[in-house]
């Protein structure tokens, strides 16, 4: 906040920073990030829920995101979401009930000519197979 | 700074070069870097060392093709390798000032035969994060070109002469824009570059930011010039983390060189520019969304007029651009207006960016004259549909375009033209789809698309997408009527025409144009409960006939 001077119209930065820290945003982290910059509680809170990238509850340990952009939905990332939600038995946007993977898809990281791509803990795999990817999430679960 | 400093610059740059016998060029872009081209260039640079050859290892931009990477350049034979690993750094250092290497040779001269290059034409030459590369290939001459020999105006002629049109997607002539937003009144004016590249499938504007961001800063500053601004903003989504981290770079970089910052090139001019987050929201992309985001409010757009040019950012009068046209900015001021005016169709100038991607062989990045005609841009420089399947239709303009199918591929690629075909140039990404696509599912992907992206804010997009959601879902599970056909056909009229943004008002696009083009497909989904293409899961019993 001292970087961005306790400006008003950082509400956004703010909450980037605060999220990149804690990995989520709880009731207290906004209500002190609207309070330090002056920002009604409603601003804030809209803006947390308008935006996908911000997060209500706390992430699992490690984060599997599968891309749904348009060139991974042409090459089969539907497919991927689908044998992905089954094998942990969770729909895409929770965490497993251990708390060790969170299943999430995004609007398209941007390495769309190696789709389907996906993101284990941020790091990008292209040309996923779901073999590959269960692969992954068996490895995480035994962790 | 000045011109004479730089030009020393570039002359310790390229001494410095000239100290080594050969570059080796590893592309570093997210695809390749996903490839593991960050193990290549260590082995490289520890293979080079071993040789004891004077090899210079440089990390670069996207080179284009993607689908052949991690790409290597070996110069000065411009000797290009593909699919380069770890264990061949060896191999290729060995090669170097003999015969290439041939397993590993990349022959694509027809995928780079007709294409031409303005935005990306450092991209795979220089280290993005040294500022001197930059300096070395003629960056920042244009700023101090016009800072000391251009008034605002003549900026603004020349822009104005090369018939440069916004390379978002909407095809605003760049130089009026800039003309209203000069003529504007204002004690204070902002300069806007939208790099929030919301179109799922498209890249392009994320590689020039990663591999040539100075060029954008450059840009951006000759656009303050022009229209008398002080103050920039980027604004980057926030899935780019290397493009922020990049450009936070830059900027640091080009303020100690004071090519940003007060009086710039000891000029009376000042201009800095900040980096303003995305946080995951297609609709940022429209202007006016995109302005109450910087502001740090929810991104929901605006009526218009006013427009940005007369009052934007806190009311003020504000120029926005896209990432792709202040790429332009730099040459068309080195080069002149004719030059860039000399390329491309006619009414669309220039050279444009696409992101080829899909059921295509060689997927990446391509730059291409305006007009080019869509199937050599799939069939030359695509090198085709891969494995023995045919091309159904291919998809320009992301959500808010449309599919284009086989027999329209003889047409030139301009905003005229893809506008009258039912889709738009829109940001550039380019989707190939073969018969493995079913054209009803696209059309309900996209609307899915356009209604979690929705704002909310005027009623014809949130629930006209909804509903359009619903009627294709009907039509996909094969429990479709013909009535709801005609339902879909009349709820795309009202959500195009009554929306209040561009999103709403092009998120029917991509089931106007599968309506026109593949209606057969709907039938077929409807009447005979069949999905040829085998995507969709058709619930209904197939009715036998007697």
């Amino acid at each position: 906040m001292r970087k961005n001077g306790f400006a008003r119209h950082a509400l956004i930065e703010t909450l980037h920073t605060v999220q990149s820290s804690f990995g989520y945003l709880d009731d207290d982290a906004i209500r002190f990030v609207a309070l330090s910059l002056r920002v009604p509680l409603s601003q804030a809170y809209g803006v947390v829920t308008f935006y996908h990238y911000f997060s209500l509850k706390p992430p699992g340990k490690h984060t599997f995101t599968i891309c749904a952009g348009t060139a991974c939905y042409i090459k089969g990332a539907d497919k991927l979401i689908d044998a992905a939600e089954k094998h942990l038995g969770i729909p895409q946007g929770q965490t497993t009930s251990d708390g060790q993977i969170s299943l999430m898809t995004a609007r398209c990281v941007g390495a769309c000519s190696r789709a389907p791509v996906v993101l284990s803990d941020g790091e990008v795999s292209g040309e996923m197979s779901a073999e590959l990817m269960v692969e992954q999430l068996e490895r995480w679960a035994v962790e | 700074m000045t011109i004479e400093e730089l030009e020393q610059i570039a002359e310790s740059v390229s001494q410095e070069n000239a100290k080594y016998d050969y570059e080796v060029n590893v592309c570093m872009d997210l695809a390749c870097a996903s490839q593991g081209a960050e193990k290549l260039r260590d082995a490289l640079v520890r293979a080079a060392e071993a040789s004891g050859k004077s090899v210079f290892v440089r990390r670069t931009g996207c080179m284009g093709p993607c689908s052949a990477g991690p790409l290597v350049r070996v110069d000065p034979d411009e000797t290009l390798y593909k699919h380069v690993h770890a264990n061949h750094a060896e191999a290729v250092v060995a090669s170097l000032g003999g015969k290439p290497v041939p397993e590993l040779q990349c022959d694509l001269n027809e995928h780079f035969g007709s294409q031409v290059r303005v935005v990306l034409e450092n991209a795979g030459y220089i280290d993005p994060e040294k500022i001197d590369d930059y300096i070395a290939r003629d960056g920042y001459k244009a700023l101090l070109l016009v800072l000391t020999e251009m008034t605002p105006s003549g900026v603004i002629h020349r822009i104005t002469e090369s018939g440069l049109r916004g390379r978002g997607g909407g095809g605003y002539p760049t130089g009026l824009k800039w003309g209203t937003v000069a003529k504007s009144h204002g004690d204070l004016k902002y300069v806007v570059c939208n790099g929030d590249e919301g179109d799922p499938g498209a890249f392009m504007d994320r590689s020039v930011m990663e591999g040539d961001p100075h060029r954008v800063l450059e840009g951006m500053a000759i656009a303050a010039y022009a229209v008398g601004a002080s103050k920039g903003f980027i604004y980057v989504r926030a899935e780019y983390p290397v493009a922020v981290a990049r450009l936070t770079a830059a900027l640091r970089d080009a303020r100690r060189r004071g090519l940003l910052g007060n009086n710039i090139g000891n000029t009376p001019f000042s201009f800095d520019i900040e980096i303003r987050l995305g946080a995951g929201a297609f609709v940022c992309g429209e202007e006016t969304a995109l302005l109450a985001s910087i502001e740090g409010r929810r991104g929901a757009p605006r009526t218009r007029p006013p427009y940005p040019a007369m009052s934007g950012l806190w009311g003020k009068p504000t120029l926005i651009n896209n990432v792709e046209t202040y790429a332009n900015i730099a040459p068309i001021v080195r080069n002149g207006g004719r030059w860039f005016f000399n390329m491309g169709s006619e009414r669309s100038k220039g050279t444009k960016v696409f992101a080829l991607t899909g059921k295509i062989t060689n997927t990446g990045l391509v730059e291409v004259p305006m007009g080019i005609k869509l199937r050599e841009i799939i069939d030359v420089i695509g090198g085709g549909v891969p494995g023995g399947h045919t091309f159904k239709a291919v998809q320009t303009g992301g959500p808010s375009g449309g599919c284009i199918p086989a027999e329209m591929l003889d047409i030139g690629v301009s905003y005229d033209a893809l506008l009258k075909m039912g889709s738009i140039m829109g940001s550039g990404g380019m989707i190939v789809m073969d018969d493995t696509s079913c054209m009803v599912n696209v059309a309900r992907f996209f609307i899915e698309f356009c209604m979690t992206e929705s704002c909310g804010k005027c009623i014809p997009c949130r629930a006209g997408t909804a509903q359009m959601h619903t009627l294709l879902t009907r039509i996909c599970d094969g429990t479709g009527t013909m009535e709801d056909l005609e339902l879909l056909e009349d709820l795309c009229s009202t959500v195009k025409e009554a929306s209040l943004c561009g999103l709403g008002q092009t998120a029917p696009n991509p089931v106007l144009s599968t309506l026109k083009y593949f209606r057969n497909e709907y039938i077929d989904h409807i009447v005979h409960k069949r999905c040829q293409a085998g995507v969709c899961n058709i619930k209904a019993p197939v009715e036998v006939l007697a």
